[in-house]
């Protein structure tokens, strides 16, 4: 077993990074269509197969609509399940991701994300899974190449836990991590695959007890199956602390629902996902340094939502910033600023929120650019706009 | 190689589809269902895409499957059953399942229309499965409307008989040619009035490995106007005046299965039916001429085509289905 501090090091770009985590997570079917920027891991994956590293079934499909689809009847089997896609991919499989979720079908998927035509437009931003954001699918997001890979790992064990029986997704933003080469810490094999175990459903197709999988429900019974699916979301909240502390036990890492940088004592908290976490946290110490009280507090888990962690973190806060790389229109504000509106709110919170919408499209977001929002929320009239938009031009 | 079926005392007792289903009486998909599933081993699973078929036989609470059964989506059951083979092929490398047959039953809205793009896909990549296409000639379970299966000249709710049109102006898409355009080692098309040949096809076609399609027609009383209790008759009558030929092709090679040397006329077919009545007023004479020609055409394409294609390939790969 690997000893937390001992690794193999290798220097890889997010896709490869999570095409890897699939190969040792010892996944029986792959089911994937190649979009910008997520094609990497299906080409990787393909790689291993003409390798012989990869031992499981791979589908090349003629959609991602079928990629699912085929995920759907592999999971069905008690198989482990892997997809990744991106954007219009994403949107194409709009349709099966509440088929996934509402049939229980533990799928992982990474999501390399990319914003949505038109126009077309290959660079990041969150509008794709913001899109699919009610689908009853686990999200996490990742903000560097080994948090990517470890997370991949984790939510095969998170997804196929009795308890949850959920689909998730790994999100990471498109070409700023999926095409990012950084330095990763892997993990060993062997110690991945007894962390992970074997998938065991309850149900699965199998002729000696022939079940019936995706029935019609009418009204009188369809209600209580999305109650189920909601209670499977709360208990995941229990659930992922379990098994981010027993994957620490081998291999020294834990990352939380959310991540705190400062914000006990701060009087302006941005609250921020994705790898523009990093950059805020970044713009809060150079802040912090010349004496300023900010702080930044990383949504990793956003869906189920962590409400109270995120309300401990924002407690003291005395302005909130929320930031959304993803464009609500028409909203009265991004999702994740709607979110902590709504938990601040039912906590008794008055503290103002300032929502931004920014990296639409894949425009950059730099320390500077971190450094201008703490300062724009120094002025009482920026909390008056439903939706900032920083970063636009004219 | 694979067991004739010969008789139905061979056939097993136990019914794959229980009766208490809520589809129609005389419904020609259920007959479908039921010929198919008793010539198939008892360990087949079924895929099934969305349609009358679908919603009428797994209402929650409720199911009349004896089968291992997975509904998803319209669009999506070959998709579906690409991942159960993979599926089933990853466990039994390891110990850990088995692999059993597959059959899909796929209206033909969902398989010549929205799910095309799915069966195409799963049938070029090679995965191991049976696809059924129960034809009933029009999205039945939404009320009757036209798809790429319904007929020249069919009245349907979105193809309607008025003064300045006369039911489908196309054609019905020839499904069988696209499928034998992916090379899938066996396709065939059946009628339930012909049981011993549509079960001894589906034995065929589970005996090979890879995709094999079957291409059923199934008589629908609503959509199609006439008396419930005549549904077989219906399906009878389509092969015996030609309009449905049974044939197969295997490797290559085309072969009628059931010849109609001396066909009944077309219109003994047409007439026994509510949504071609318009097809005889005098002003559509030249709309039913039209439908006929054709009928006559496929089939003797379908003649030249086993002359040809047994020259061509060798009537080797042709037995008694």
């Amino acid at each position: 077993m690997t000893q937390a501090g001992t690794f193999a090091v290798a220097a890889l770009q997010g896709d490869e990074a999570v095409a890897e985590a699939v190969r040792q997570c010892d996944v029986d079917v792959v089911a994937a269509y190649p979009i910008t920027p997520q094609t990497i891991i299906v080409e990787k994956l393909a790689e291993f197969v003409a390798d012989g590293r990869f031992s499981g079934e791979f589908i090349p499909v003629e959609s991602e609509h079928s990629a699912l689809s085929a995920c759907v009847g592999a999971a069905a089997t008690g198989a482990r399940v892997f997809t990744a896609t991106s954007s219009q991919g994403l949107a194409y499989m709009h349709e099966m991701l509440y088929n996934a979720s509402g049939m229980r079908l533990p799928i992982v998927m990474a999501v390399a994300n990319r914003a949505l035509s038109a126009p077309l437009v290959l660079n990041a931003d969150h509008g794709d899974m913001m899109g699919s954001r009610d689908s009853g699918w686990i999200q996490v997001y990742g903000e560097n190449v080994e948090e990517v890979y470890d997370r991949t790992i984790q939510l095969f064990k998170l997804s196929e836990d009795p308890r949850v029986m959920l689909p998730s997704t790994i999100n990471f933003e498109g070409f700023i991590i999926s095409h990012d080469k950084e330095r990763v810490r892997l993990l060993d094999e062997g110690a991945i695959r007894r962390f992970l175990g074997r998938p065991a459903p309850k149900h699965r197709i199998d002729p000696k007890t022939p079940l019936t999988f995706g029935a019609i429900a009418n009204p009188d019974n369809y209600f209580e199956f999305k109650m189920q699916q909601a209670e499977a979301m709360k208990n995941t909240l229990a659930v992922f602390n379990e098994v981010e502390e027993e994957f620490e036990s081998f291999s020294g890492r834990r990352y939380g629902a959310v991540n705190s940088y400062n914000t006990d004592g701060a009087d302006r908290v941005v609250v921020a996902n994705g790898c523009s976490a990093g950059t805020m946290r970044a713009a809060a110490r150079a802040l912090n340094a010349g004496g300023e009280k900010v702080g930044v507090l990383t949504i990793r888990l956003y869906r189920p939502f962590p409400a109270e962690e995120v309300v401990a973190n924002l407690r003291r806060a005395k302005s909130v910033i929320t930031m959304d790389r993803s464009f609500s229109l028409g909203a009265p504000s991004g999702p994740i600023s709607e979110d902590v509106k709504s938990v601040l709110k039912g906590a008794g919170l008055g503290a103002p929120v300032m929502s931004v919408v920014y990296g639409i499209g894949g425009r950059d977001l730099s320390v500077d650019d971190g450094k201008k929002i703490f300062e724009m929320a120094k002025d009482e009239n920026s909390f008056r706009a439903t939706q900032m938009l920083y970063g636009v031009k004219g | 190689m694979y067991q004739q079926v010969k008789g139905l005392k061979e056939l097993p007792l136990q019914e794959p589809l229980s009766p208490g289903h809520r589809l129609c009486p005389g419904c020609g998909a259920s007959i479908v269902v039921r010929e198919v599933l008793l010539a198939a081993p008892s360990d087949t699973v079924v895929v099934n895409a969305t349609g009358c078929l679908e919603v009428s036989t797994a209402l929650y609470g409720y199911s009349a499957w004896n089968r291992p059964w997975i509904h998803s989506a319209f669009e999506n059951a070959a998709a579906v059953a690409s991942g159960i083979d993979a599926g089933f092929k990853a466990l039994a490398r390891r110990g850990e399942g088995e692999e059993h047959p597959i059959v899909v039953f796929g209206g033909d809205g969902g398989t010549y229309d929205i799910g095309i793009q799915a069966l195409s896909g799963a049938m070029e990549r090679g995965h191991r499965f049976l696809y059924v296409c129960y034809d009933n000639e029009a999205y039945m379970n939404t009320g009757i409307q036209r798809s790429g299966g319904t007929p020249r000249g069919a009245w349907t709710t979105t193809t309607q008989a008025g003064s300045a049109r006369a039911g489908k102006t196309e054609a019905k898409k020839d499904l069988m040619a696209i499928v034998v355009a992916h090379h899938v080692p066996y396709a065939a098309t059946a009628s339930i009035s012909h049981w011993r040949d549509l079960m001894n096809k589906v034995r065929k076609a589970l005996s090979m490995d890879g995709p094999t399609f079957l291409h059923v027609m199934a008589p629908c009383m609503r959509g199609w106007r006439f008396d419930g209790a005549k549904t077989v008759r219906m399906s009878r009558l389509a092969v015996e005046t030609r309009t449905f030929p049974l044939y197969e092709v295997e490797g290559g090679v085309y072969r009628i299965t059931v010849p109609v040397p001396s066909p009944k006329p077309a219109e003994e077919f047409l007439k026994a039916q509510g949504r071609y009545s318009h097809l005889f007023l005098p002003q559509n004479a030249a709309e039913l001429e039209t439908v006929k020609r054709e009928i006559e055409g496929n089939y003797i394409r379908l003649e030249k085509m086993s002359q040809l294609t047994g020259q061509i390939f060798g009537s080797a790969a042709s037995q008694q289905p």
